[in-house]
């Protein structure tokens, strides 16, 4: 069943477009991911889904679960179960770790909390009492940012560059959350440019230039990705003629 | 009996029967239960309308637990001062904790007047929490001077985040000589007609001397808040930072007006200021969570005034 199903979806800033004629469909219960080199318009396109300011006056139509999105504000869409992670995660001067997750928290109670902390392999006694602010490292926002959206329980998590600002150690915890969320029957969706990532993900479309130029097993989007967009030959816009046909 | 009106008001009736805390507790103009303990003097003498205290904590002492104050007026109407004269003698360290607690004023004017000098290489901690009624009328006028010796700590925070402010006016003014560190924080919560003033001067006279000065607001409705804050660095190598950041909500105003001097060209002094409205990707972070947009402010709100 296809929890996310994208229709024609256009969207232009200032005359110019960021996204057109983008269609797909997000299989529930599956890693996908969204590939792309810079500027290919993938944080528009998770912006779009969630429904951020400034990304709702779009062209075409969203379905989530068969209900168009359209006019749906972020968090009339998190309460139908859809959320997501920043690439560069908020920060909030003086709010507690443990009031960050507890407020997304579907349970509030303190052992889901605590089981949140521990799946993106942060110590609760060691982090409960910090703020989410500056006095902590993007990869540290980053896991808590994740943990938060443990703590939820979605059905569908979007996560922008889920890798940025992260060093190895910690993508180890954030690809076992992304684990930990599809065994919970969570669907989600990976935004990438790193085939680190990428291999985390079943299904893979790739994006160029605001439009799918190709679909399919993430080991063959894969393939073409790290043969042909690394680096992009020719910034981002794509030979006509190949869009459509595949790749 | 006042007393336990005070301190269920501020939370903080377990502390009433400890005798290892020192306390003072008035209500209006009445001195309604003291603790000393060793290390400590407390001479409180009652004035018209108030209370004039002189506090000691004689040189070398180092007082574990927090010593409590509480001024407040159980009354609806009154007009309470407080004058208070602080000294915390060479190389003494001691915490305060004050209440102000006005949990049915209708109409309270309440004035302090507090002189606080900290000897050289002793440490002050006072920590200022006020409780008003939900109706605003309170109309409190905070005025303090802190002079602080060499080496010496003090450390100043000022909380008004439950029930109506009324009129607030604060007004404080610290001189740091050479190697001392001064950090001086006001958090306010403002609705309805809230009017709020600050002012926050220090001056890094003495060599090495540090200073930051801390102002964090919310406001919302149709309160209104100025802040202007101030730092003077003479002192050679003196390091200083002013920090102000309101939120505006609804038909609220705010002005923030930081000012830096630096006379010597050792010394440094930085600012930041803003003043808006709730950050957009705060907010959608949060309401992507799956929190209405009125809880997502109340509790980065809640966040910012912690």
């Amino acid at each position: 069943m296809d929890i996310l199903k994208i229709e024609n979806l256009a969207l232009s800033f200032n005359g110019k477009n960021i996204l057109s004629n983008l269609n797909l469909k997000i299989t529930e219960g599956i890693v996908h991911a969204i590939i792309g080199p810079n500027g290919a318009g993938k944080s528009t396109l998770a912006s779009t889904i969630m429904g951020l300011e400034g990304f709702r006056n779009f062209g075409g139509e969203i379905y989530f679960k068969d209900q168009p999105l359209k006019g749906l504000g972020v968090y009339e869409r998190a309460r139908l179960g859809i959320t997501l992670g920043w690439q560069e995660p908020a920060r909030y001067e003086g709010l507690k770790v443990s009031q960050f997750i507890k407020a997304s928290s579907k349970n509030k109670d303190k052992d889901s909390i605590i089981e949140a902390f521990n799946i993106v392999g942060i110590d609760y006694y060691e982090y409960h009492s910090r703020s989410v602010d500056k006095s902590l490292s993007g990869g540290e926002r980053k896991k808590i940012e994740l943990a938060s959206i443990v703590a939820m329980q979605p059905s569908l998590v979007i996560l922008d560059e889920p890798d940025s600002g992260i060093d190895v150690a910690s993508l180890k915890n954030i690809f076992a959350a992304i684990k930990y969320l599809r065994e919970k029957d969570a669907t989600i969706i990976l935004i990438t440019h790193s085939l680190e990532v990428l291999k985390q993900a079943e299904f893979a479309y790739l994006l160029c230039n605001g439009t799918i130029l190709d679909e399919g097993k993430a080991s063959k989007i894969r393939k073409y990705f790290e043969g042909k967009c690394m680096p992009c030959p020719h910034k981002n816009i794509p030979i006509l003629s190949e869009i459509g046909k595949g790749v | 009996m006042e007393e336990d009106i005070l301190y269920e008001a501020a939370n903080l009736k377990d502390i009433i029967h400890d005798p290892s805390v020192a306390r003072l507790v008035i209500n209006k103009d009445k001195i309604v239960s003291s603790n000393i303990i060793k290390g400590i003097e407390i001479f409180p003498e009652e004035i018209k309308d108030g209370v004039k205290v002189k506090l000691v904590v004689k040189e070398g002492e180092i007082i574990e637990k927090p010593i409590h104050l509480c001024f407040g007026v159980t009354d609806e109407n009154a007009v309470q001062n407080i004058v208070i004269d602080v000294d915390i003698e060479k190389n003494a360290s001691v915490s305060l904790l004050a209440h102000c607690v006005f949990p049915l004023a209708k109409d309270i004017l309440h004035k302090m007047d507090a002189k606080i000098h900290v000897g050289e290489n002793a440490h002050y901690s006072y920590f200022e929490k006020h409780i008003h009624s939900k109706s605003g009328g309170v109309r409190v006028f905070p005025k303090t001077i802190v002079s602080l010796d060499s080496g010496a700590r003090f450390k100043t925070e000022f909380e008004l985040i439950k029930g109506r402010v009324g009129l607030i006016d604060i007004d404080i003014e610290t001189k740091c000589l050479e190697n001392s560190i001064m950090e001086v924080t006001s958090r306010i919560n403002g609705t309805d007609e809230d009017k709020i003033l600050i002012k926050e001067t220090g001056y890094l006279i003495g060599e090495n001397s540090r200073g930051v000065l801390t102002s964090r607001v919310a406001l919302r409705d149709n309160a209104k808040a100025e802040i202007f804050n101030k730092i003077v660095a003479t002192g050679a190598h003196s390091r200083g930072h002013v920090d102000c950041k309101e939120i505006v909500q609804d038909n609220a105003q705010a002005s923030a007006i930081p000012i830096v001097e630096v006379k010597n060209s050792t010394a440094h002094v930085t600012h930041e200021a803003s003043i808006g409205s709730v950050d957009s990707k705060q907010l959608e972070t949060l309401m992507s969570r799956g929190l209405a947009e009125d809880a997502a402010v109340e509790l980065i709100i809640q966040g910012l005034l912690s």
